[in-house]
């Protein structure tokens, strides 16, 4: 079953198009990876599928809701973990988990609770009170992204969640991305690291704004005679523009 | 930002070289005219001749008259008399009252300076004409001047009121004028437009705070001026507050409006200095509004910097109450209404 269907999204700023008629589907409990180089087109996408930005021509259905139609209604479904740091600072991480809880309209009860499970999954109670700021990076995103899970949403849209993060912390993040999934959640994810693209159930690859390739990966890497994710992609992005790519 | 770097100064340079008077001008009379005889209507006109009194109104008594000046239509209240016209042309004197509304010190002393001058050429010029009678004693008008509200003219007691609203304003305005711009530069504004919270709830989220931290402020700032500069609190302090509530939603409102409009917080600030700056200079804190031109008490129809220092001097000094100040809080309700449905508006969460 499909959570996420797009048809001919299109987004133009002025002359230039950002984002050129893309179409897809994503299922139910998938990890979905949305790769492409820098400036493909990738957080454009993901802002019009989260309704941050209104697409200019096509459609976007979200958790069956259409996203320029009803945004909120989509807002209610979704998790979002931006590429910019998302989590105030100046709050503590208890405080932050409050916030976050009650614009979702959390009962106070469930805020307590739900608190309770996350600084355990965390091994976080250490630092329930400590401000955001004094967090090491991999912690603070780690926490994001289990704060955008706090809701419960049906689908969530992480962009690039790993980006500046240590190795080993990308590792244990993609081990809670999985874990996540295998609960029924849908992972939509941005990234870069064409190493990461592996761990997804299936691989779309944005060039100029169209997406060129989108299976699995060990699908791709046989249609494109290729060892690595890696290699798959410096094809890809080789025919269509010589663009910097950061592998 | 070039116009703003270019234009600002400008029509800073413009308002405020006009505004910024010290000149007294057009000063409101109301008149009781007990005497009615032609000795008092010539006073009345000679006054109005003169160029810097204005007749506003005549009342029936003194009653009505002080009314009158509560309620801020007066600055100076004329009483003549019944015996004025006869005393004139028997002894060859007679008294007036004048009554100054004295919450500004210097205004109230030019008032008394230009007044007395007034009726003392009026004098020389009766006698002269020989109207009344050739009497031997010149004629003499004894003007008895009293300044109400501040008789000591106590500078403080006047710019106190109106600092405070300046500093409350200043706060609250560059408060929250630089926060939601702020969330926009570290980037958590976006994590807020994914979520299903409505426009009107974070723009009350956001006002909410900054409100209640510039009552705490104001309160801070009357007990202080209380203590320091001996403030007479003539009139009530919960409509002070009342007033001030209204007041703070309205500037809170501006900043949260800027704060929307713009994508810097040097560009936030930039634009909320140049509202605050022109409001003040506007307002009547330094200089009376009486005294500026027309267009510029025009624009004071929309300063509301200038309704609530006025609230403030009337209901601290001259213990003004509601139904005297009721049209300066009608229109900071209007404004309330108006900057905040504004606000609301300008906050997008879907980027078209």
């Amino acid at each position: 079953m499909s959570v996420i269907h797009v048809d001919k999204l299109t987004r133009r700023f002025g002359a230039f198009t950002a984002v050129d008629a893309i179409s897809f589907t994503v299922s139910e409990g998938e990890v979905f990876g949305f790769l492409g180089a820098n400036g493909a087109g990738k957080t454009t996408a993901i802002r019009m599928l989260t309704g941050l930005l209104a697409p200019t021509e096509g459609v976007a259905i979200v958790a069956g809701f259409d996203v320029a139609q009803h945004p909120d209604q989509v807002k209610r479904t979704i998790g979002y973990m931006s590429q910019r740091f998302s989590l105030y600072e100046d709050l503590t991480v208890r405080e932050n988990i409050r916030f976050y809880g009650g614009i979702y309209g959390l009962s106070d009860v469930r805020i307590q609770a739900k608190t309770g499970e996350l600084l355990d999954k965390l091994d976080l109670h250490g630092a329930a009170g400590y401000r955001i700021s004094s967090l090491p990076l991999g912690w603070r995103q780690k926490l994001a992204f289990s704060i955008a899970l706090l809701h419960e949403p049906r689908i969530v849209f992480l962009d690039e969640p790993t980006g500046g993060v240590d190795p080993i912390t990308r590792r244990q993040f993609w081990e809670m991305i999985n874990a996540e999934a295998s609960t029924g959640t849908t992972v939509f994810v941005t990234t870069h690291y064409m190493d990461e693209a592996e761990y997804c159930d299936r691989v779309s690859i944005m060039v100029d704004g169209k997406i060129e390739a989108l299976d699995s990966p060990s699908s791709l890497k046989e249609q494109f005679r290729a060892d690595s994710m890696n290699d798959v992609f410096v094809r890809l992005a080789r025919g269509g523009l010589s663009a910097e790519v950061s592998a | 930002m070039l116009p703003i770097i270019f234009v600002m100064p400008v029509v800073q340079l413009l308002v405020l070289s006009f505004a910024a008077t010290f000149d007294v001008k057009t000063i409101t009379v109301t008149v009781v005219d007990n005497s009615n005889s032609p000795e008092s209507q010539r006073m009345i006109t000679e006054l109005s001749a003169s160029g810097y009194f204005e007749i506003v109104s005549y009342s029936a008594s003194m009653q009505e008259a002080d009314e009158s000046m509560l309620r801020g239509d007066a600055q100076m209240i004329l009483g003549i008399p019944s015996r004025f016209g006869r005393d004139l042309q028997r002894i060859g004197q007679g008294d007036v009252q004048i009554i100054i509304n004295a919450e500004d010190g210097a205004t109230a002393g030019i008032i008394q300076a230009y007044s007395t001058r007034i009726f003392a050429s009026l004098g020389q010029k009766l006698r002269m004409e020989e109207g009344i009678i050739v009497s031997n004693p010149p004629v003499v008008i004894i003007s008895e001047p009293r300044h109400w509200y501040n008789p000591g003219f106590r500078y403080t007691t006047y710019m106190v009121p109106g600092i405070l609203v300046v500093l409350v304003t200043m706060i609250g305005m560059f408060l929250s004028s630089m926060n939601v711009v702020r969330e926009k530069e570290i980037g958590t504004i976006e994590q807020l437009n994914v979520t299903p919270i409505k426009k009107h709830q974070f723009i009350v989220g956001k006002l909410l705070p900054f409100w209640l931290l510039a009552l705490v402020e104001l309160a801070i700032g009357l007990v202080i001026a209380r203590i320091v500069f001996d403030l007479p609190m003539v009139g009530s302090l919960f409509l002070v507050f009342g007033v001030a509530g209204v007041y703070l939603i309205v500037m809170l409102g501006i900043g949260l409006w800027i704060s929307t409009m713009t994508n810097t917080q040097q560009q936030a600030m930039f634009i909320a200095w140049f509202f605050v700056v022109i409001f003040i200079l506007l307002s009547g804190l330094f200089t009376p509004v009486e005294s500026m031109p027309l267009w510029a008490q025009q624009v004071n129809r929309l300063n509301p910097i200038a309704y609530f220092i006025d609230v403030m001097r009337r209901v601290m000094l001259t213990g003004a109450g509601l139904v005297d100040v009721l049209p300066q809080v009608v229109s900071l309700v209007v404004f309330a209404v108006v900057v905040i449905s504004l606000a609301v508006r300008r906050h997008r969460k879907v980027v078209s």
